[in-house]
Formats: structure tokens, C-alpha cells, sequence
């Protein structure tokens, strides 16, 4: 790993765009909901504060506002929590930003167990799920600081609704130079041929470990880093399935309703495949360290590598 | 329309009804054949399932032809059971879950102030509406904002899906609520067109958000449907619905015209 790179949390990567797309376009507003220090929101509210509005502890609120500001041709940055952009608030984006197909950007941080010791109800463990299900909503979630950078400056031009999930915790360097774009969403970041392993958020990092440790042991994993997950790439999700014939999925989330249920959703309509997902099984968080959660959870490296080898067991 | 529909809300349209003629043909700046003409006024209809009556002012106003109102709700008409700013000219927003309309209002306020654009946002809420939360965050916000462009209507039928809204759940005072959010307020009866111009023109100079009261009567107009909860969702029969337009109308079921005082 270059030294220089220090791992950076992607909400960093949010409010540094978020600030960035404000001097490049008049247009830009941004809304948060008293968490602008955490969501780092607040350097745009700084930067410019007539186009910022603080809508206080009224996450409902916000993106109605953001919905109105949507209609009348702004590009409507809202930002708080995962759990209360997607939670508390699902009404209004349902009705006032999915159905409508308006261009306001959901940037929400702290998604995931990682969030660490606030525990279960800052964690969120459903988002992408809620969002997943709504017509017209892009989802995406950036593996590192590049990716969230450049996700969040594309998302000034995407047309309509658009998920964008970031994270508390720091995390290492995924790709080492700025991003131009995410292209398709699906990057396959190691070639192999035994087995896939479909990662996104922190979890690509795990991932990469988890195919050095399995290499070792003479098992050729494929790791894809999966940024897009609505509309996922099916092509290349299905051009790797074919490729090994094996699966496993990692995101920082349940596993009903995420990144492995949309692997799941193309491997069982393109090209039936056994796949074992690593995530939340069914359950909330609960507070702790970051990386004792990881381990309680069974979402480590070493998960990976475990269940990568049963279910190449199990398909024999 | 809701006859021929067999579903919708007549209740609450006809409640309202008053209200929506006054901003559709005396008081609203608009250009039908240019819906989104930025510098229009706006109205915004936040309880969504009195879509009816806002169908029949927009088609009366020339948005759309007069002959889509009988196809309300039906698979291939653009007149959906709530409304949809997509699918119907004129419409703003799309609402029909409640409390959302003066969040919404509160957006388009705030980048009209961005832009510099002209125009005053009109936005119409139930009474029962008036239960829901958000619309208690969008009045903290209104105010916080000094959103000097914005008038709340809310029209006070006293009836909701399960009963008087006094009995479900009371939202009184309501003007003395909008007041203490540091809204300027007015009290009108919602169906006398004289207070109702007045309180519109009245709203669009006061200092900072502005909110009407309306006292109106539930399925105002029709003997048989006045203050009657049941009438919020259901439909009339076609029989029903001809007896109501002949009592809109002011004919009596002979078909002779009265003569009126």
C-alpha cells in the first residue's frame, strides 16, 4: 500500500465534492439535518451559506425541502444519517423524490456497523435494501475515498434520484489515483478463476485480502468491486459468474435486501450459481469498536476465506 | 368525475372547492399553455385526494380539454386518483400522502428567492392533514426562513376518514398553533368568495408566511353528503351524483330552476 495514502473515510470524499460542485455550479443546493460536522455537509454550508439550508433535527422536512428546491431546477444535495435518510424519512422520499424522478442526491454517511459504538440505532443495516426497492432510485456505494469523490461529482450530471452511501470509519485506498468516473459500477479489481467474491463499501478491501489469503491456498478468486448496485451491470456480474462458478457477496449491511441479494437476483434469472453471502445475517447492531463488530459479526477477512472455501465444497 | 371514476373523494373537494375557484379564476398568475412558466404564482395541493376538484379548475383554466375530467382514474388517463406533476399539466407536485405539501412549498420557496423569481405559493392542507408531523416542521421552518411568498390554507371541514377530527384527534386551535410558530393568520368562513379574495390578497403582504383558516363544511353544496365522514373516500352513485349537480346547480329534482331570494 503507498504510504502516502492514508486511509480516508469516504463522507470526507462527500463534503470535499460537495464543496467542489458548489463553485462549479450555481445550481448546487445543499440540506442537512443538524448532522453537517458529521456528514461533512458543512464545508459547502460554509463555502456557501445561502444556497445551505439546516433544516435541524427534521429529516422529513428536509427532503420534502429538497423535493421543492428539486422541482424549481436545483440539484439538491441532502444529507444526514443512513438509518434516518432512508428510515425516518422513506415517505418522503418515496413519494416526493423517487416518484417524481427529481435530481435530489440522498448522500447519506454512517452506513453500516461500523459506525461503532452509538450502536444499533445509528446502525444502519437496511438502507440500500429501502432504497433498492424504490423505482427510479440509482444506488450507489463507494469503495474508498477516489470512489466516493468521483461518485458524487458525477452525480451532478446522472439524471433523477440517486442513493449515495458513505461511511463513518477511515478505510485504505481502493484505487490509488482520482477516479474520472464510476463507469459501469462494476470494477473487476483481481482476475480469478475459481471463485467470485462481489464486494462493495469497506468490504472491497476485505475482500482483496481475502483473494491474497485464498491464492495462497491455491484458489484463484475474482474480486469485483460492485459501486453501482441499482441498476447493477449484469453483463459483467454474469461474464464473472460464468467465468467461475462460484460466489460469495461481502457488503456492510443485511444481507436481505443489499449487494447480495442483487447478485443473487441475476445469478438466479442468468446463470445459476451458489453464492454465500457474507453481511448482516438478520439481525441489528449493537455497540463496540469498529473492528470488534467486524469480528462479532463474522465479517472479516477470514469470514471471507471461510466461506469462499465452503461453498467450493459445496459444490462439488 | 367520481361517479363515472366509482371511487375518490368528493368530501374534501367539494369543501375546498370554493377555495380553488377563488386562486383558479381571480387570484392565481398563470399561463396555461406554458405550465411551467417561471414566473407564475403556484398552487399546491398538499391533501392530494381532493385531486377532483383540482382537475375540474386546471381543466376549466385550459390546461387540458374538460372531456379528460371523465375519465378520472381510469388505466390510459393522465388524471391519476392523486396527483401526478408528470402526468397531468398544471399539476406541481405530486402528493397524496399527507403533510408533505408545505415542505415541498417551503423548496420551491426558497429557490424562488435564489432565482429572484416573482410569484406566491398557495398551498391547501386538510384539517386532518393538520395531524401529521411534518406539517408542524415545514411551519418551524416557514418562519425560520421568513418565507415571505407563502400562504397555508388549511381547509377546516372538522371531518377525517374515521370521524370529526374534534373526536380523532384534535387540532385545535389551529390558528392560535400557526400564530405561535410565528405565522400571520386569519380566519375566514371558506365559502363566502369576499373573505376568501380578501384573505388571499391579505396573505400575499404580510411579513414573512401567512395562514388562512378556512371554516368549510365537508361536502359543501350536497344536502345529502354535508358533514357527513363517510363521503371523504366514497364515491356517489350515478343516480347520486345527478341529484348532487342538480343541487350544485341550484335546480330541484323536478328539474325547474329556483327562483332564489
Amino acid at each position: 500500500m503507498n504510504e502516502e495514502l492514508k486511509p480516508r473515510a469516504t463522507r470526507e470524499a462527500y463534503g470535499e465534492a460537495l464543496l467542489e460542485l458548489g463553485k462549479r455550479h450555481e445550481n448546487v443546493v445543499a440540506l442537512d439535518a443538524d448532522l453537517a460536522g458529521s456528514t461533512k455537509s458543512g464545508a459547502f454550508g460554509a463555502a456557501f451559506p445561502e444556497r445551505f439550508f439546516n433544516v435541524g433535527v427534521a429529516e422529513a422536512n428536509m427532503m420534502s425541502i429538497a423535493a421543492g428546491l428539486a422541482i424549481s431546477g436545483k440539484i439538491a444535495y441532502a444529507s444526514t444519517f443512513a438509518v434516518f435518510a432512508t428510515g425516518r424519512a422513506f415517505d418522503q422520499v418515496r413519494q416526493g423524490i423517487a416518484q417524481p424522478r427529481l435530481p435530489v442526491r440522498i448522500c447519506a454517511s454512517h452506513g453500516g456497523l461500523t459506525v461503532g459504538e452509538d450502536g444499533c440505532t445509528h446502525q444502519s443495516i437496511e438502507d440500500i435494501g429501502l432504497m433498492r426497492m424504490l423505482p427510479h432510485m440509482k444506488v450507489v456505494v463507494p469503495a474508498d475515498f477516489n470512489q466516493a469523490y468521483a461518485a458524487v461529482i458525477e452525480s451532478y450530471n446522472t439524471p433523477g434520484p440517486m442513493y449515495i452511501r458513505t461511511g463513518r470509519a477511515k478505510v485504505d485506498f481502493i484505487y490509488r489515483e482520482p477516479l474520472a468516473g464510476l463507469g459501469k459500477g462494476c470494477d473487476v479489481l483481481r482476475e480469478g478463476t475459481d471463485i467470485s467474491i462481489f464486494a462493495c463499501g469497506i468490504m472491497v478491501g476485505a475482500a482483496l485480502e481475502a483473494a491474497a489469503v485464498l491464492e495462497k491456498r491455491d484458489i484463484s478468486a475474482e474480486v469485483v468491486n460492485v459501486s453501482i448496485l441499482k441498476p447493477i451491470d449484469v453483463d459483467t456480474v454474469v461474464a464473472s459468474l460464468t467465468r467461475t462458478g462460484a460466489a460469495v457477496t461481502a457488503e456492510e449491511h443485511s444481507v436481505i435486501g443489499g449487494l447480495g441479494d442483487a447478485v443473487a437476483e441475476v445469478a438466479a434469472e442468468f446463470c445459476p450459481t451458489r453464492i454465500g453471502r457474507i453481511g448482516i445475517k438478520d439481525l441489528f447492531g449493537k455497540s463496540g469498536k469498529p473492528e470488534e463488530l467486524l469480528e462479532d459479526y463474522e465479517m472479516t477477512p477470514e469470514h471471507l476465506v471461510g466461506l469462499a472455501e465452503s461453498v467450493l465444497a459445496g459444490r462439488k | 368525475m367520481t361517479a363515472r371514476a366509482g371511487s375518490g373523494h368528493p368530501g374534501g373537494s367539494l369543501s375546498a372547492a370554493d377555495i380553488i375557484t377563488a386562486l383558479y379564476f381571480q387570484i392565481l398568475n398563470k399561463r396555461p399553455a406554458n405550465p411551467r412558466w417561471p414566473e407564475r404564482d403556484r398552487f399546491i395541493l398538499s391533501k392530494g385526494h381532493c385531486a377532483p376538484v383540482l382537475y375540474a379548475a386546471l381543466a376549466h383554466s385550459g390546461y387540458f380539454p374538460a372531456c379528460d375530467l371523465l375519465n378520472l382514474r381510469k388505466i390510459d388517463c393522465h388524471l391519476q386518483g392523486h396527483p401526478d406533476m408528470h402526468k397531468t399539466p398544471g399539476v406541481e407536485i405530486s402528493s397524496g400522502s399527507l403533510g408533505q405539501g408545505l415542505s415541498v412549498s417551503i423548496g420551491m420557496a426558497l429557490a424562488m428567492r435564489l432565482d429572484r423569481l416573482p410569484g406566491h405559493i398557495f398551498t391547501l392542507l386538510g384539517d386532518g392533514e393538520s395531524q401529521e408531523g411534518e406539517v408542524w416542521e415545514a411551519a418551524m421552518a416557514a418562519a425560520h426562513y421568513n418565507i415571505q411568498n407563502l400562504t397555508a390554507i388549511v381547509d377546516m371541514n372538522g371531518l377525517q376518514i374515521d370521524g370529526f377530527t374534534k373526536d380523532v384527534m384534535n387540532v385545535e386551535p389551529l390558528p392560535e398553533k400557526y400564530a405561535a410558530f410565528g405565522w400571520s393568520t386569519r380566519v375566514i368562513d371558506g365559502h363566502d368568495f369576499e373573505q376568501i379574495l380578501d384573505a388571499l390578497e391579505w396573505s400575499k403582504a404580510t411579513d414573512g408566511p401567512a395562514a388562512i383558516i378556512a371554516r368549510t363544511v365537508k361536502g359543501k353544496g350536497v344536502s345529502f353528503m354535508e358533514n357527513k365522514a363517510e363521503w371523504h373516500g366514497r364515491a356517489p352513485t350515478v343516480k347520486e351524483a345527478e341529484a348532487a349537480l342538480m343541487e350544485l346547480r341550484g335546480e330541484n329534482p323536478e328539474g325547474e330552476r329556483e327562483t332564489g331570494e
